[in-house]
């Protein structure tokens, strides 16, 4: 419920703050108060801007570089992974071709086409160094004059292949891993040798492609990690884990030449953004490529990613409920505050105006007093002619007149005596109120509407109330507004019933209560607030019920209301029985 | 008893004066604070009802200068004011204090108690 001062109410269920229906409120009202719910916007984006913009880009300052970094650092090791491969292959295979010039250098030709010494020969390679798989020797003319190994393949021509035609070439040769005569998956190695006498001899060794991948496997790749070898074809020469098995085709491009180690980014068919590190062999037609899922290998920087932004979150949620709960919080004691000001400049200006009002109406009862005075005496003195000198004494019309005039004489002093009782105590002091008399005044004010409108007004006051010491002013100008209101509420034919009780803790109730129009679960909320009027177009301020708070709280009491649309309202006033007296405001009086 | 009537209202003061002839009472009436002196110099009265506003010589005032020629005279104040307060404001040693219109029975009435006292 709002009040114009006072404490705040409790907080109604809902999330709607309090200021932001002040919209609503009345033009007047508008002039008057801030635009709360600008100021909560404004603040609350700027808060939001100030205190989220920081957060959120060092956030992604840090998301950014974590990630390059991390990034780098896999192309490094995917770069360094296969510098070493490289590196491994390279050895293992000059290794065995070192062998094989050993035993060139070991043996003369013709010991080298004695077949047994062959089949020494080839199980003593086999024991120390392993993937040689045959060993034959073949004459300049491509004939192969001895041959040991699993196949039967002596005497077989190489003349027409292609590694004899580039080993009687270039005097050496690594060929691709082919399937051959014996449709295996081998590789060739073969070296020319000059005879003493002229000509030449090829020493010839295959190697089984397995021996690639005894090499190969051991490797600790991580993140679903592929290495294998490829010749320029990109013909698979070691079964891959996902790329194919041995001369298979690869899905990849072959990586453009380079005699360094290189490392790149690219997209599989699928869609998947791997990471490539490959090195050219040298002296062979092979080509390391070492392949890594990308998404794998940044599942940690994700899974640190993740937290990171479960964390930002839920900063930015604590931050958001922080900003809204403070500036709620805030704007709405400013609306309070802004709400009692108005109040406060409000009764200001409506004290003043029923000091003019009190001053105006004691003004024209002073000046009607006199000529009144002087008709009651008049009159009075035709009275008394009538009665004492019996002149007149038979003329019961003249002595009817004069009564009627008197009759009317009272009347009027009665009007300006109240006027007069009206614009006193206003600041007067606390003082003995005859509470009977005081409603039966206030209902004289409200003149003949009542016995015009047919309202039946009840007046119900405790035989043994006790005397009710306060301000008579203050009292009066809270009745005349609850009494008017119910006035106002009320259909013709309507009732009203005023009952005045003792409670407890020494208080006094008095109850207004009407079977009009009654107000709604809303109406009901903001009736006490400055402004808020449902008869604007018949006139209403909108300050009465806010005034009669006030005044009610200036007297120690307070005032409550309950009401039912369509059945009625119930104003109840609690007042002290005695307020504190407070010195220091002597009444100017007016003698006369 | 004798009585002085003080109004700046004639027609008050003067149907006032014979309405109190009709009932016994001899009284003296005047419109202004200086010829009330003179009349006070010149006659002894029990009571003087003088209102409390008037031109030049206001009615406490006048209360004060006729307290010293007649001092044992006693008062009672008019007022078109009828508030209490103006009762409080000066004339707190006037022994009565009536609202006008009057009623003439009860003015008698005062009249008759503050004699007595």
């Amino acid at each position: 419920m709002i009040r114009p001062d006072g404490d705040e109410p409790k907080r109604t269920l809902g999330l709607r703050p309090e200021f932001w229906g002040s919209r609503e409120g009345s033009a007047e009202s508008q002039k008057h108060s801030l635009n709360l719910r600008r100021l909560w916007k404004t603040t609350v984006l700027i808060m939001t801007v100030v205190s989220i913009t920081p957060l959120v880009v060092m956030t992604a300052v840090d998301y950014t570089v974590t990630q390059k970094s991390t990034e780098s650092e896999l192309l490094l090791r995917t770069s360094r992974i296969a510098s070493n491969t490289k590196r491994v292959v390279l050895f293992s295979l000059l290794e065995r071709m070192t062998a094989l010039d050993f035993i060139v250098q070991d043996n003369r030709f013709q010991m080298l086409t004695d077949c047994t010494r062959m089949e020494a020969i080839l199980k003593n390679l086999q024991q120390s160094f392993g993937g040689f798989v045959d060993l034959g020797i073949i004459d300049s003319t491509g004939q192969q004059l001895c041959y040991v190994g699993p196949y039967d393949l002596s005497g077989v021509d190489y003349s027409d292949q292609d590694w004899f035609r580039s080993v009687r070439d270039q005097g050496m040769h690594i060929s691709d891993v082919f399937p051959g005569f014996r449709r295996v998956p081998h590789l060739v190695i073969a070296a020319r040798h000059e005879l003493p006498g002229g000509g030449f001899y090829v020493l010839r060794t295959s190697l089984e492609a397995e021996f690639f991948n005894t090499q190969l496997s051991d490797l600790e790749l991580g993140g679903m990690g592929d290495a294998f070898i490829v010749n320029a074809e990109g013909v698979l020469q070691t079964s891959s884990r996902m790329h194919g098995k041995v001369l298979d085709t690869i899905d990849l491009a072959v990586p453009e030449y380079s005699n360094s180690t290189r490392v790149y980014k690219t997209q599989t068919q699928d869609g998947r953004t791997v990471l490539i590190g490959y090195a050219y062999i040298p002296q062979t037609p092979f080509i390391l490529m070492i392949v890594k899922q990308k998404a794998v290998l940044m599942e940690p920087w994700r899974a640190t990613r993740r937290k990171l932004i479960g964390f930002l979150a839920l900063s930015i949620s604590a931050i958001m409920v922080v900003i809204l709960a403070v500036t709620t919080y805030l704007v709405n004691k400013i609306h309070w505050a802004d709400l009692r000001r108005v109040a406060t400049l409000h009764q200001v200006e409506y004290t003043n105006k029923m000091i003019s009002l009190g001053r105006l109406g004691a003004g024209v009862a002073h000046e009607i007093n006199n000529p009144l005075a002087i008709i009651n005496e008049k009159a009075g003195l035709i009275k008394d002619l009538f009665v004492y000198t019996d002149r007149y004494a038979d003329d019961p019309k003249l002595t009817g007149l004069v009564a009627s005039i008197l009759t009317s004489v009272k009347r009027c002093s009665d009007v300006t005596r109240r006027l007069l009782n009206f614009a006193r105590d206003t600041d007067g002091e606390a003082k003995p109120v005859d509470l009977a008399l005081t409603l039966t005044e206030v209902l004289e004010f409200m003149g003949k509407e009542e016995e015009y409108r047919s309202i039946e007004v009840t007046i119900n006051i405790d035989e043994d109330l006790p005397t009710l010491v306060t301000n008579y002013g203050k009292l009066q100008q809270i009745l005349l507004n609850l009494i008017n209101n119910a006035f106002a509420a009320v259909d013709d034919g309507g009732r009203i019933e005023i009952v005045v009780r003792e409670s407890t803790d020494d208080t006094i109730t008095i109850q207004v209560e009407d079977n009009g129009c009654g107000m709604t679960e809303h109406e009901l909320t903001r009736v006490f607030e400055p402004f808020y009027t449902t008869r604007r177009s018949r006139g209403g301020t909108g300050l009465g019920l806010s005034i009669t708070y006030s005044l009610a709280q200036e007297l120690g009491g307070s005032i409550d209301v309950e009401s039912e649309p369509g059945r009625g309202t119930q104003f109840r006033v609690t007042l002290p029985l005695a307020v504190e007296r407070k010195r220091g405001s002597v009444d100017e009086g007016t003698a006369g | 008893m004798k009585v002085l009537l003080v109004d700046d209202e004639e027609e008050l003061v003067t149907a006032l004066a014979e309405r109190l002839s009709f009932r016994g009472i001899d009284a003296d009436w005047s419109t202004s604070g200086s010829h009330a002196l003179e009349l006070a110099q010149a006659h002894a009265y029990d009571v003087a009802v003088l209102d409390v506003k008037m031109p030049n010589i206001s009615g406490i005032e006048l209360k004060k200068r006729l307290e010293k020629t007649r001092p044992d005279m006693k008062y009672i104040f008019l007022t078109g004011h009828g508030s209490e307060e103006d009762f409080w404001a000066g004339s707190a040693e006037a022994s009565q204090y009536l609202v006008k219109p009057l009623d003439i029975e009860t003015l008698i009435e005062t009249m008759r108690q503050v004699v007595q006292k």
